[in-house]
């Protein structure tokens, strides 16, 4: 019986249940013994001028071993410095320093590192050390930094860290247009926050270099690594233990993390450290932070005739992965609608605050957002119901594979079809008769529906790298299957345990899965982008595959027939010949007898039964979905409650429908916070007021109802699995959503539009004022 | 100092300094690293325990505090290998994801049923405002934990007894 699409329940489940998994900060390896702690001074100022480091009183304290600034990993002869994020694209004169020695440039960054016996003397030390700042003005807002009025990098003459221009066709690109309208929308800046901050030990063995950290993508820290130290990536060894969820935070080696080996091999002892939460707040990369200028222009019969968007990304400080989001952004620029002519030109810029990053859709939900507002307020324009200009605009069904003008292909898509399930789920008229009810009878809790289309690109660009699998039978009959893909959440043990089961008929308690050791898995990339099972689990699939047919070969030998009769039964887990299913080979029989070294035909030589590959597929795929949130709108107070959101998410065939649902409630919860409640915030000088998780209005079960889910596959031909991405839709397309139906819940008032979160100050001043 | 703590069901002395916090001297002196700390604000509720039967976030209190006090952690709550009900449902449900909040998310609801045994949706949700999690967008956690009151309430009103 196959076990593809069912619900079967996670083997990694009973050791987080039972506490006995261990995070990076948990772990007691042997390799670890007399490991000593680092703690980093940060600073506390946004933009500064260091005229001096004091760190003899803190070096001289209780258990502290050493203090290092600036002036030792310059004058370091064993340390390079800490490389740009993609050499080439960004200049070098960006880069960051290890340690900040003549100016800081975001409060947060680091100014010395503090190393001791203990976590607490480490700590207690590194309040001895005193940092003397002869403040600068810092900019703050991307729009301001964007001006070059005031410069992060003098000697790199702008603020803008990159910026390609696409071609910009000014007023002409809306000729024939009826109506033209032109807003600027905030995507705000977010923070990442999975609940274990972000952690990491280090040692030197053997004159390895071996890692422990808490990472979404181990091979690619070692790979950088091994760059950093002259190292070639065979003497780094990089674990990712248990790890308490990234979001796209813990897919880099940031300066602070990649500086630990060179304090680990100056002191000769394993170090580790594990930041705090005050500390990842202002440390760990921020997500989102764009400025969006969306043109749109159509007839009064709501056909779109162009559209523009022109992103401003706010990079942080340091240019990172944050600079490149807006290239995402680019590509889904469109969304799911066949506008004729679409511009998007782009450009990231450096601000005295924490360095951007992937977080949960990265450069998508920024585009679903601009291009969904922008169809509300186009709407709003020509007064027409906002689902029916989308309707007209919308890529039909039978249009795939479909080119867009920003040049993605889409694969495969119905997003009609996801418009009317999510509608038909929501009762949209029946809400439609209920908000004109409570209207007209003047209520004081008004209602708000909002409708988002999205369709993202997951294990995108095309010509990705793609996964490795590999899976190997051993002599009992079990299974090791060997992944590059590397889980924090995400269940991967038991997906591919299933992959691995439905194609072998071998029980899945008898099939291993092992990931996050670079050691035991060579090859791989990680999980983010939302890669894995199309990419991870197409490798898993195809390897498995290889694998039967290897191991039918070998029964056929011990079978005495012909391969070409010999059939795997999987519903027994045996090899037999077609029509003669007596008489079988099991699992065990055949990983005893091991390969065939050579053609079909020749006597077994022992050696395990196995296949590696590295799976890419030729296209990116482009899950889509349809959003519903109704919310009520107190008008008193401006409290908006999020009462119902409905999505039909299309993530292609589905192979455990209870994960797959996991990761879209997950999504949608950061959806819904986006667009009501959380936003990292600093003041004009560059201080953050959001540095605690008492601060930052991170989501709780309190404000959110539970999800109302709509099902819909509609297979990818891109693998052999039929697989989308599913870990970032529910983060894309509920975020508009939430926020139309808000602004839809204010139009009584005059509202088109507001930036989020919705706040209640921000909607009580919006229906005070217009 | 030397504290001393009951801690799932056995007597454990240790040496820490005053300033220990409980969650530490559970994790770093007892070497029970279930317990997770995700926050230094007392706002996520993954270090969430119980002292002497209450879910206590184990940031809030020193360990000098705790002593002679009974203490009960993720890695007592299972009978043996028999998972507590509450553990059984949030596997059930998935209501656990990277499983970094789930230690004290599942403390906290075990704690709530004992305060509430039959409890509305709305009433779980407000009872778990204090346990973050980043993954599940909490829906199968309360799914999890509706599930296992409504298991736990059936069982026992079958005995007549009260949770």
């Amino acid at each position: 019986m196959s076990v593809m699409g069912t619900r079967v329940q996670r083997r990694e489940d009973p050791a987080f249940l039972t506490g006995a998994n261990r995070y990076t900060a948990d772990l007691d390896e042997p390799l670890l013994a007399g490991a000593l702690h680092v703690h980093f001074v940060r600073s506390t100022i946004a933009h500064a001028r260091i005229t001096e480091v004091d760190v003899s009183e803190a070096a001289a304290a209780s258990g502290v071993v050493a203090v290092y600034t600036a002036a030792d990993t310059v004058a370091a002869d064993d340390l390079d410095p800490f490389p740009v994020a993609i050499p080439g694209m960004i200049p070098d004169a960006l880069a960051r320093p290890w340690i900040a020695g003549e100016v800081v440039r975001f409060v947060g960054e680091v100014v010395a590192a503090v190393v001791a016996e203990t976590r607490e003397a480490a700590q207690d030390a590194a309040e001895l050390v005193v940092v003397d700042y002869e403040p600068l003005e810092a900019v703050v807002d991307p729009v301001e930094a964007a001006r070059d009025e005031l410069l992060l990098f003098p000697d790199h003459g702008t603020n803008t860290a990159l910026e390609v221009p696409f071609g910009h066709s000014g007023d002409a690109l809306f000729e024939g247009c009826e109506v033209v309208v032109d807003r600027t929308v905030v995507n705000q800046r977010l923070a990442v926050c999975p609940l274990e901050p972000r952690a990491m030990a280090v040692t030197w063995h053997d004159g390895r270099l071996v890692v422990f950290m808490s990472t979404q993508a181990p091979h690619g820290v070692r790979n950088r690594l091994a760059g950093i130290y002259g190292l070639e990536p065979e003497q780094v060894r990089v674990v990712a233990p248990a790890v308490g969820g990234g979001f796209g935070a813990k897919i880099n080696v940031q300066a602070d993390e990649g500086l630990l080996p060179w304090i680990a091999r100056r002191l000769g002892r394993p170090v580790r450290w594990a930041e705090t939460r005050g500390e990842s707040m202002v440390s760990m990369p921020h997500g989102r932070g764009q400025v969006l200028r969306v043109e749109i222009g159509g007839g009064r019969d709501g056909t779109v005739g162009a559209y523009r968007l022109t992103v401003l990304q706010d990079a942080g400080a340091y240019p990172s992965m944050g600079a490149f989001l807006p290239f995402m952004t680019r590509t889904m620029a469109p969304g799911t609608y066949a506008f004729p002519k679409v511009e998007c030109n782009v450009k990231a810029v450096m601000t005295n605050t924490t360095p951007v990053e992937a977080y949960r859709g990265a450069g998508r939900p920024e585009a679903t957002a601009a291009v969904e507002r922008a169809l509300d307020l186009f709407a709003a324009e020509i007064g027409m119901d906002p689902v029916e200009v989308r309707r007209k605009n919308l890529i039909a069904a039978d249009a795939f594979p479909y080119t867009t003008p920003t040049g993605a292909v889409y694969d495969v898509g119905d997003y009609a079809g996801a418009l009317d399930a999510a509608l038909e789920a929501a009762g949209y008229d029946e809400l439609r008769a209920e908000q004109r009810a409570r209207r007209e009878a003047g209520e004081r809790l008004q209602l708000g529906i909002g409708v988002s289309l999205y369709v993202e690109i997951t294990a995108g660009p095309a010509g990705n790298q793609g996964e490795y699998a590999k899976v190997t039978l051993h002599r009992d009959g079990s299974v090791a299957v060997y992944t590059g893909s590397s889980a924090h959440g995400q269940g991967h043990a038991t997906s591919w345990a299933m992959l691995a089961h439905e194609l072998t008929g071998i029980p899945m308690e008898r099939i291993e899965v092992i990931a996050g050791d670079t050691d035991r898995v060579p090859e791989g990339h990680g999980t983010f982008g939302s890669r894995s099972l199309q990419l991870g689990g197409s490798a898993v699939w195809t390897a498995t595959e290889q694998v039967v047919e290897k191991a039918r070969q070998v029964a056929a030998e011990l079978l005495e027939a012909a391969p070409a009769d010999v059939v795997l039964d999987t519903d027994r887990a045996a090899f037999h010949v077609a029509g003669s299913p007596s008489v079988v080979k099991t699992w065990a029989e055949v990983g005893a007898a091991g390969d065939i070294a050579g053609p079909i035909g020749e006597a077994p030589t022992g050696q395990p039964i196995e296949a590696a590959l590295t799976f890419t597929a030729d296209n990116a795929t482009f899950p889509f979905g349809a959003h519903v949130a109704v919310v009520e709108v107190d008008t008193e107070t401006g409290r908006v409650e999020l009462r119902r959101i409905v999505t039909c998410d299309d993530a292609g065939r589905i192979l455990n429908p209870m994960i797959v649902e996991g990761q879209r409630h997950g999504g949608i919860a950061q959806g819904v916070a986006q667009a009501l409640y959380e936003e990292v915030r600093y003041d004009a000088d560059g201080n953050p007021l959001t540095a605690n998780l008492a601060d930052y209005a991170f989501v709780s079960a309190a404000e959110l109802p539970a999800f109302e889910l709509v099902p819909l596959e509609t297979p990818t031909p891109v693998n052999p699995l039929g697989a989308k991405g599913i870990g970032e839709s529910g983060a894309i397309g509920a975020t508009p959503a939430v926020q139309s139906a808000v602004v839809d819940a204010l139009a009584p008032h005059g509202v088109t539009h507001l930036d989020m979160p919705l706040t209640p100050e921000r909607v009580w001043r919006a229906m005070t004022t217009v | 100092m030397q504290i001393t703590l009951r801690v799932n069901g056995v007597q454990r002395t240790a040496e820490a300094e005053p300033r220990t916090l409980l969650v530490y001297f559970l994790r770093e002196q007892l070497g029970l690293t279930g317990t997770n700390i995700g926050c230094d604000t007392s706002s996520c509720g993954a270090c969430t325990v119980h002292v002497d039967g209450e879910s206590v976030k184990s940031c809030t209190m020193l360990a000098a505090q705790a002593d002679g006090l009974s203490i009960t952690t993720i890695e007592g709550l299972a009978d043996g290998e028999q998972l507590h009900p509450m553990q059984r449902a949030f596997q059930e449900n998935h209501g656990l994801q990277c499983g970094y909040c789930t230690p004290g998310m599942v403390m906290a609801a075990v704690s709530l049923l004992d305060e509430n045994p039959t409890p509305t949706e709305q009433e779980v949700r407000l009872g778990l405002e204090g346990n973050l999690c980043r993954c599940t967008g909490y829906h199968n956690i309360v799914k999890a934990v509706l599930a296992c009151a409504a298991e736990q309430s059936g069982s026992t009103a079958g005995s007549g007894a009260s949770a």
